[in-house]
């Protein structure tokens, strides 16, 4: 189980001393190891980067950790034979080393059919992804946040008595730049905190949880997050049971967030015109076209969205642009590796998550949602998600941290976690209303939604 | 009532006794014919370095480690290479107390300047600490300790010629698509070398060398509007490039492949209760999710509480001696010395010599898995005042914590193999490998799949079956335990990808054990819904 975030390095901090590489000092790095390589074509990709992290539980800061690294792996491609090598030593012994060694493993390795040239010099749009005051968020200013957070969730939950906190906030700064002997070169820098935070009652009976994560670390309340995670689990003592089944959903956006992105796997063309995707058309071909979820739903990744800010580029260099992948519920694109492009016929994209991932959303809020549920089941977000079927996307998991039951419109007690069984494709066509699209994560944005008929198939005794 | 020390004690000499007496456990126990390679004296100057920088700036204790760690993967598919790579990568983390309170920092610059600020950064994250809780780090005692250690193998993996490997992974691809409906395999190989130096305050300067090697088959077949894929359970583990070949993969890959266009015919399961045999290669998970997991100190005690979890097994005072996991004959033992298995080391990352000890006694829970600032927080309970060796970081430049050891249950005395148990089974289904897996954040309820399900009708197979999961509580279901398999049927699973902590780090643990049943078990139909 990893929950690495996009963006997230494990790399480095920043009172050790700037390993950030600047575009001029990641550019003459790359050229000095594209200079040693003597393979016909040849692919650098150098990744340096810094983080610093503070992890508290039961009140006291347990561990914190910064780690600084720069990374360079070299792509050599020999005829129609390709092999990587990394190093993180970067005196010229080692990284001629590396380069001798893909080079050696390219040459022993099998021609490959499906291989493509390296790409050329390109255009990328410019996304200003790097905050400064993320990058140099030190320990005491971390340790002040975490205080704060604390505090908060002590106040917020004092109904319940002494509330157990346990959290983490991690904030680093990453630059990628890609270049190759044909002449293209990519440089990017991002930044990217995260704060999450689970509350517990003394009694055992309450578990609540928040958290978000941005670019820029002044987007992050710790002590608003502290507040809420306690208040839930002030509210979700002593949860009743009710008999597993299909129930109306109300998610949250990190619940949302949970669910959503699994569908960026399951958009791989190759796989759909393969016949072994959902999106395989019966008899042959793609769903391309086809109404796959709820008119309301709209699907896409823009590395360039403000409210995004993903890389502009994949590891080929290849430049990511807007890709909307369904749109008013119609499957408009899949994901296109240059080499299944070409051999349809059509455009490469980027991966899907690489340019950031959004569900375009409504007007409503959370309340609105909640107050239009007749009869459902109030997720705040969900854990250990695992494939069952990939032929319709369908996964297993529970839920976590504050589950509710909600009559006539208003949330009326807590309940037992369920473990469930469904589909974010499937769960998609049914639809019930979308509310208003927010960050849930650094090139993340998902909104809350009412799903009908949601799968919740067993009890969980787990708090 | 709790467990003596003495009583504890007899009993890990007796488990450790059956551990021995396994036989194909590993390939060859005898092997080892690389010499364990001494710390690099550049590096240890420069650990020493960090140490005394730490030291001068306040540490009541620090240690220093230094991590070299190679690895190469080769992926094929079908008759092409889907990718080759080899890394390195090096660098040193220093870990600091002030005031009982930790600091970590690490850093892939190798010069001295670079290792001192380390400390320094660690130093002040000690500091910056204080500003919020009081609880203060109390370490247990430990000897320090001085040598070098490596995995024992024949032959280095990592020296192995590509061609070779490329040929053997091949010959499994071109094996499995001889079988009609199969179109797609997938292989790969994921090969490990990492060296470790750990400096501490307290005078230990050990070396070890991990070699690890993962192996991987699955081949999909696809059918009229359908598709299934059978994935091969091959057990990574601690051994060399010789465990690879005993595997036989292109001699096993068209029986293998076979598997997964059974599926497309196989009978979609009913739902509802059976009796459920479960194969070594599935139980292994089984065992890691639900009581290798569920035994940690750190997620009893709420460390993990906004990650991974806490555990059903708390508080300590309440569960300690007294918690029944399961029936009499369920034992199961932490192992850090199993020979073959992935976490075997001499010593864990805090200089902690490896050790053995049961967890699960005669079906009653008896102890945890700990490092050193874990042991004071139930030694009242165990009796244990020493640290059972469980401190461990994936890289350099990750601070260590406490980490699963290996992880297994004990062969039943009676030597039954899985079709003895089919053979008592009136109405069940046996089920091999690993399949999608979840499970709850305190351990109690689970979802497992697999790879190979069949039917049991009357004491014998009858067919192949698709679409099975069994859910299930864990005290619920290791009490349905009522049979199990003897020392010839003990088989070692494990995984290379174990996660928890934040930052989120992998660790790599095997798991051993025997066949096994359990009666009257939920069993889901996960086939295609609306």
């Amino acid at each position: 189980m990893s929950r690495r975030q996009p963006g997230q390095t494990a790399a480095g901090a920043p009172a050790t001393g700037g390993l950030l590489l600047t575009r001029e000092e990641a550019r003459a790095l790359a050229d000095r190891v594209l200079a040693m390589s003597s393979a016909d074509e040849t692919r650098v990709t150098v990744s340096s980067g810094r983080s610093g992290n503070t992890r508290f539980a039961d009140g006291n800061i347990s561990t914190s950790g910064s780690s600084e690294d720069t990374l360079v792996t070299v792509v050599a491609t020999i005829g129609r034979r390709q092999a990587s090598a990394s190093t993180n030593v970067l005196d010229d012994s080692s990284l001629r080393r590396t380069v001798e060694t893909a080079q050696r493993l390219a040459r022993l390795s099998p021609e490959d059919p499906e291989l493509m040239p390296e790409l050329g010099p390109q255009t990328y749009d410019e996304v200003p992804a790097f905050v400064a005051r993320t990058a140099d968020l030190d320990p005491e200013a971390r340790a002040l946040a975490v205080g704060r957070a604390v505090e908060a969730a002590a106040a917020g939950g004092r109904e319940a008595g002494a509330i157990f906190t346990a959290g983490f906030l991690n904030a680093g700064a990453q630059a990628v730049a890609v270049a190759t002997s044909n002449g293209l070169f990519a440089y990017h820098r991002t930044t990217a905190a995260s704060f999450t935070m689970t509350a517990r009652t003394p009694d055992g009976t309450g578990s609540g949880w928040a958290g978000t994560g941005a670019r820029d670390w002044s987007a992050v309340d710790s002590a608003a997050l502290g507040r809420i995670a306690a208040q839930k689990a002030a509210a979700s003592r002593n949860p009743g049971a009710i008999e597993p089944g299909r129930y109306t959903a109300v998610l949250e956006p990190a619940a949302v967030s949970d669910l959503v992105p699994l569908l960026a796997g399951a958009l791989d063309a190759r796989s759909a015109d393969e016949g072994r995707s959902p999106f395989s058309k019966p008899g042959g071909g793609t769903r391309i076209g086809e109404r796959v979820v709820d008119p309301r739903v709209t699907l896409y990744s823009d590395p360039a969205d403000p409210a995004l800010l993903g890389q502009p580029f994949d590891g080929e260099g290849l430049p990511i642009r807007r890709t909307v992948w369904i749109e008013d519920g119609v499957l408009r694109n899949l994901f296109y590796t240059r080499f299944w492009a070409q051999k349809q016929g059509t455009e490469p994209t980027g991966f899907p998550r690489l340019g950031g991932l959004a569900l375009a959303g409504g007007t409503r809020s959370l309340d609105e949602l909640i107050a239009g549920c007749e009869r459902g089941i109030l997720v705040t977000h969900f854990f250990y998600i695992r494939s069952l079927d990939p032929r319709t996307v369908l996964n297993t998991g529970l839920t976590r941290d504050g589950t509710f039951l909600i009559e006539d419109g208003r949330v009326t007690r807590s309940l037992k976690n369920f473990r469930w069984n469904e589909s974010p494709l499937l769960m998609l066509d049914r639809l019930e209303d979308i509310g208003r699209s927010e960050p849930t994560a650094p090139g993340l944005l998902m909104p809350p939604l009412r799903i009908s008929g949601f799968d919740f198939s067993s009890l969980s005794d787990a708090v | 009532m709790s467990p003596t020390r003495r009583d504890f004690l007899k009993t890990t000499a007796a488990a450790a006794a059956a551990v021995a007496a396994y036989p194909g456990l590993v390939t060859d126990p005898a092997a080892q014919t690389l010499a364990a390679p001494e710390a690099d004296a550049a590096a240890l100057a420069l650990a020493q370095e960090a140490l005394d920088a730490a030291r001068s700036a306040g540490a009541s204790y620090a240690d220093v480690r230094i991590g070299r760690y190679r690895s190469q993967q080769i992926a094929t598919r079908e008759r092409q290479i889907a990718g080759v790579g080899d890394s390195e990568s090096y660098g040193l983390g220093v870990r600091t107390l002030v005031d009982g309170r930790w600091g970590f920092a690490a850093t892939s610059r190798m010069d001295r300047s670079a290792v001192q600020r380390a400390a320094l950064e660690a130093i002040a994250m000690s500091k910056a600490a204080q500003a919020v809780g009081s609880r203060r780090v109390e370490l247990a005692p430990v000897e320090p300790a001085t040598g070098a250690w490596i995995t024992p193998v024949r032959i280095d993996p990592l020296e192995v010629p590509i061609e070779d490997k490329v040929a053997l992974l091949f010959a499994a691809n071109e094996a499995a698509l001889k079988v009609k409906g199969v179109q797609f395999v997938n292989s790969s190989l994921a090969l490990l070398r990492e060296v470790k130096t750990l400096l501490t305050s307290e005078g230990t300067s050990v070396t070890q060398t991990m070699i690890r090697v993962g192996p991987s088959f699955s081949a999909t077949a696809v059918g009229t509007g359908d598709f299934q894929s059978y994935s091969e359970e091959l057990a990574p583990r601690g051994e060399g490039w010789e465990y690879i070949t005993s595997l036989d993969m292109p001699g096993n890959a068209e029986r293998w492949a076979s598997l997964a266009v059974e599926k497309l015919t196989a009978k979609s399961v009913e739902a509802g209760d059976y009796d459920l045999i479960l194969d070594p290669t599935n139980l292994w998970l089984t065992i890691h999710e639900s009581i290798g997991h569920a035994t940690e100190l750190d997620r009893a005690i709420g460390e993990e509480a906004n990650y991974a979890g806490t555990s059903f097994l708390a508080p300590p005072e309440r569960m300690l001696g007294q918690f029944r996991y399961g029936p009499d004959f369920m034992s199961i033992q932490a192992d850090r010395t199993q020979p073959g298995s992935l976490a075997r080391v001499a010593w864990d990352d805090e200089g902690v010599p490896a050790d053995r000890w049961l967890i699960v006694d005669n079906g009653v829970f008896i102890d945890y898995q700990t490092t050193r600032e874990q042991v004071a927080r139930i030694q009242a309970l165990t009796g244990v005042t020493r640290s059972h060796g469980c401190s461990f970081a994936e890289s350099w430049d990750a601070v260590q914590f406490q980490r699963m050891p290996n992880i297994s249950l004990l062969p039943g005395e009676e030597d039954l193999s899985l079709d003895d148990i089919v053979a008592d089974t009136t109405r069940g289904i046996v089920i091999r490998n690993r399949g999608s897996w979840s499970i709850d954040h305190q351990r109690y309820n689970f979802q497992f799949s697999g790879q190979q399900f069949q039917e049991v009708r009357n004491g014998r197979i009858v067919g192949p079956l698709r679409d099975v999961a069994y859910q299930a509580n864990t005290p619920e279901f290791w009490s349905s335990m009522d049979l199990i398999g003897g020392a010839s049927s003990y088989w070692l699973g494990g995984t290379f990808s174990d996660g928890k902590g934040e930052p989120s780090q992998a660790s790599s643990v095997s798991h051993g054990c025997v066949p096994a049943r359990f009666r009257s078990v939920r069993i889901l139909n996960t086939g295609r819904t609306a």
